[in-house]
């Protein structure tokens, strides 16, 4: 009784809260500060058609290093507990047989979800999508060769290389931003280039930086679904 | 007109799935409920001119996360059992 009573009153205040917050809350019509600044200038100084991209690669840069390394302290810390936990590893596990309909599907689809990823990552100044979604869309193209061959091995020394050099590609870039442009991670470095609307090879260094972010996205979440995999006793 | 009204429907979907996801006692349609909230925001987005975000949240809200809820569920089961 008395606790539902408290469980209550917390609910009430919040909603005190939320109420005031909701009514003082005011609409902006048009963009204000720094946002504003991003608007109008990001264009002619990064030079990526995608706005977003602009700020998260040039002015945000180092934030998307922050989430790189919380991604890949994640995948370290999984697989250090799914090791502990799984003690028999030479034990042989069998899998029930897939459907044939999965395993023909996915001997077409896997190539072009791969293709898609890299599209998606090296395109990431011109089109919506950048180094993470294109990670992302790799590692859901692992799961579907993962779910229709449930006895594949990832080579584990792979995925380990791949994730190390591109995460310190990324720092060695942002050094060299230091010495050669603005700044930690500068994507519009002297003798690089500003960035040219429409074609690839442009936008100073942010598809260089994009494509090393997606192949790190993408080795570490299939590095993490192949732990669970592998830590499954019998499917 | 017609995009807030379909804007709309989706937002009713979505709060359906969720209290699915919340209510049922199977968990596996507690799972796949949470997936297709998931699901469901990422055509929310598509609509409000977010694509960016639309990608992440159908390949990591609605894949790969539910995938991974499923592992989990596995694994807990054959220790139970």
């Amino acid at each position: 009784m008395l606790r539902n009573f408290l469980i209550a009153l917390v609910l009430a205040s919040f909603g005190f809260i939320f109420l005031n917050l909701y009514n003082s809350y005011e609409p902006k019509t048009e963009l204000t500060g720094i946002a504003a600044h991003y608007a109008e200038n990001g264009a002619s100084e990064v030079g990526a058609a995608n706005l977003v991209t602009a700020v998260v690669v040039s002015y945000r840069s180092f934030d998307t290093l922050g989430e790189i390394t919380i991604l890949f302290l994640t995948a370290a810390i999984i697989s250090f507990f799914l090791k502990l936990s799984n003690e028999d590893e030479n034990k042989v596990i069998i899998h029930k047989g897939t459907s044939e309909i999965l395993k023909t599907a996915s001997q077409l689809l896997i190539p072009l979800i791969f293709l898609f990823g890299v599209y998606v990552f090296i395109n990431g100044h011109l089109t919506p999508g950048g180094g993470f979604q294109g990670g992302a869309i790799i590692a859901s193209g692992v799961v579907l060769a993962i779910m229709a061959n449930p006895n594949m091995t990832i080579n584990h020394t792979v995925i380990v290389w791949v994730e190390s050099l591109s995460g310190v590609t990324v720092v060695i870039i942002g050094v060299l931003g230091i010495i050669l442009g603005g700044g930690f991670l500068d994507s519009t470095l002297d003798g690089y280039g500003l960035g040219e609307f429409g074609t690839v090879f442009s936008a100073g260094t942010i598809p260089v930086i994009y494509s090393l972010v997606g192949l790190k996205v993408g080795a570490e979440i299939s590095n993490i679904l192949n732990k669970y995999q592998k830590s499954q006793k019998e499917s | 007109m017609i995009y807030s009204l379909i804007a709309i429907g989706i937002g009713i979907l979505m709060l359906i799935m969720a209290v699915i996801a919340i209510l049922n006692d199977k968990l596996s349609v507690a799972v796949i409920a949470a997936g297709v909230v998931s699901l469901f925001a990422s055509v929310l987005f598509l609509l409000m001119a977010a694509p960016d975000v639309a990608m992440t949240e159908a390949a990591i809200g609605s894949g790969l996360s539910t995938l991974i809820f499923f592992y989990v569920l596995n694994k807990i089961k054959r220790q139970n059992a």
